[in-house]
């Protein structure tokens, strides 16, 4: 097991470098000189010289290489111009916010999506199963903020259930938790709902075709049983291996949904490095926030040789 | 090449069809499909004609008629600067399709360019498909946020964005198929007979790797435009007054209380489209790659 996890680790170094040359060479391919681009059309030759300066575009191309790489291992990725802070600094305050609203999508996900795909599943053609199979349609078909501000419009302005936006941490209050994130967590979640219910219902009615579920019955197991140890259990493993999509649709809808509900997380804070030309921060984000998806699907590899002895002992 | 003729589900010998013929006649046949197409095919061609059903410049101000809910005269009411919704939301499906049509067709030159080598010569393949693993592992957004920080909002740029985002899927999608048809005993043949990697690559392994490249350019249509949608609501996309429907939104965002109409209207033709792609590309997909098929 050990053993699986450090050898998915070492594959995915490749990856790591090749990702973390990719965001270094962003700011290379900016049109024109960067440091004009950052300063602006205000700043003075002196302003822009000293930015250049500060940012290292002053040296030669191997030498950034160099010390961008030598800055990465020490776990330094430059300075935030909009900040005024390290890159690291300001993620590390900000990924908690993102990880926590994450984490709450993913179990909304994961409760609503597997449980409407396995009842479709089970109820074959009937109503439960429409109802369930054009929900899933909707979701994968509606825009995230789409539904975020129509949620606003109606919980929060017509209602006043829920706040407009904003964020409670959930160490200063669980409850003010809660009401600042059911909304943004829920719209966040919805795509990622229709596409695991659309793939659950998919892979059980496969597994449920298969002959030892036939066996299973024909001996006089329950049918609870048979669904929930045989069934379930042998869907789940094609399943696990979509968990690392979902979690990296769920970063990629956290950057609009983040923005429209005003919460202090890593999608609005890149939003706003772009947004002011903060490259350092844009940079450094985008690598940290690949680097940790790049560990989730590790584990989730990970978990599949877990679920899976056919993989698990195909490694040996 | 006559041989034994495939049996329909009657047992019977399907009368001769030509295959494109018999594909489109069980497309239409596929109810959900007539319906995505419908739903699609309503945007594109209010995108297409926007010049002739739309009287007014969508970028026009017009303070006095602010905030005009819909009504007779503004079909879809007015915004903030009084232009009207109608014409605005009309421009904005034609930029949407202009947009996503031209991310289907960098994805289908690129993907598929990209996809038959790596999957074609094993030379170039670990190398192909290490650079498609990194941009495959950031986050779709983000990473065309970081494209669009670098080029700069624009059209332009957000279709360049986007191609660079979805191309690595695409690529990998039509090398799956050409790995599996390389190996074909046909093939083999081919190349015993002679033919050369160009003729076998277009006459043998392209045309059959068509059907899931077909079926996923239909999906990254659906994508391309969610993903534009999102850019330009986050300021990122086309630059106002150009309309699309994410600035639209994004704009009607602080006056959505008293005025709902200038966020649900770009909102509903958003939903229009994607639903529309989706359901297409479950059609397609059913009829043209049983394989892939989520069981009916």
């Amino acid at each position: 097991m050990i053993g699986i996890f450090f050898r998915r680790l070492v594959s995915a170094v490749p990856i790591l470098l090749i990702v973390s040359l990719m965001t270094f060479s962003l700011m290379h391919f900016i049109p024109g000189d960067p440091a004009v681009a950052i300063a602006g059309l205000a700043a003075t030759p002196a302003q822009i010289a000293q930015l250049r300066h500060d940012l290292g575009l002053d040296e030669p191309f191997l030498t950034q290489l160099f010390t961008w790489y030598g800055g990465l291992f020490r776990g330094n990725l430059g300075r935030s111009i909009l900040m005024g802070q390290p890159v690291t600094d300001v993620m590390l305050f900000r990924l908690p916010v993102s990880m926590a609203l994450a984490a709450y999508a993913l179990v909304i996900t994961l409760l609503l999506g597997l449980l409407s795909g396995i009842f479709a599943a089970l109820r074959q053609n009937s109503w439960v199963d429409q109802v369930a199979m054009v929900f899933a349609m909707i979701g994968i078909s509606m825009p995230n903020f789409w539904l975020g501000l129509l949620m606003i419009l109606f919980f929060a302005v017509q209602l006043g259930w829920l706040p407009t936006g904003g964020y409670i941490a959930f160490s200063e209050s669980p409850w003010g938790w809660l009401r600042t994130s059911t909304m943004p967590a829920l719209s966040l979640a919805l795509l990622q709902v229709g596409l695991l219910a659309r793939i659950t219902r998919s892979t059980m009615l496969e597994v449920l075709r298969q002959d030892f579920i036939r066996t299973a019955r024909a001996k006089g197991l329950p049918r609870r049983l048979v669904v929930v140890k045989h069934a379930l259990a042998n869907a789940l493993i094609p399943i696990t291996t979509v968990i690392g999509i979902i979690v990296s649709l769920l970063v990629s809808g956290s950057v609009v949904t983040e923005s429209l509900f005003s919460i202090p997380g890593v999608g609005q804070l890149l939003t706003q490095a772009v947004l002011n030309r903060d490259y350092p921060l844009v940079q450094g984000g985008l690598l940290i926030v690949t680097a940790v998806l790049v560990l989730v699907n590790v584990l989730v590899d990970v978990s599949y040789a877990a679920l899976d002895p056919r993989v698990r002992y195909g490694e040996r | 090449m006559a041989s034994a003729e495939p049996l329909d589900d009657d047992g019977e010998v399907p009368p001769r069809q030509h295959p494109l013929r018999a594909t489109l006649r069980r497309l239409f046949r596929h109810r959900l499909f007539v319906m995505g197409l419908c739903l699609f095919g309503i945007i594109v061609l209010a995108g297409a004609l926007a010049p002739w059903i739309t009287d007014v410049d969508p970028t026009k101000l017009s303070m006095r008629n602010k905030f005009r809910p819909p009504s007779t005269d503004f079909v879809f009411g007015t915004d903030n600067f009084g232009r009207s919704l109608w014409s605005r939301v009309i421009w904005g499906a034609q930029l949407s399709m202009f947009i996503g049509g031209s991310v289907v067709v960098l994805n289908a030159i690129f993907g598929t360019l990209i996809g038959a080598a790596a999957g074609y010569f094993p030379r170039v393949d670990n190398a192909l498909m290490r650079l498609n693993d990194a941009l495959m592992a950031f986050p779709a957004i983000l990473l065309a946020i970081g494209i669009t920080a670098v080029l700069g909002p624009s059209t332009v740029n957000a279709i360049l964005a986007l191609a660079i985002v979805y191309i690595p899927r695409t690529a990998r999608i039509v090398r799956a198929s050409v790995i599996v048809l390389r190996e074909m005993e046909y093939v083999q043949a081919a190349i015993a007979a002679g033919a050369g990697h160009w003729r076998i690559l277009r006459h043998h392994i392209l045309p059959n790797a068509m059907a899931p490249l077909i079926v996923q350019l239909s999906f990254l249509f659906a994508y391309a435009v969610l993903s534009e949608a999102t850019l330009s609501f986050l300021g990122l996309g086309a630059v106002p007054p150009t309309p699309t429907w994410g600035n639209i939104m994004a704009e009607g965002r602080q006056y959505m209380t008293d005025s709902p109409w200038i966020i649900t209207i770009p909102g509903v033709a958003l939903m229009i489209t994607v639903l529309g792609l989706n359901l297409l590309g479950d059609g397609l997909r059913d009829v043209l790659d049983p394989r892939l098929r989520i069981q009916q």
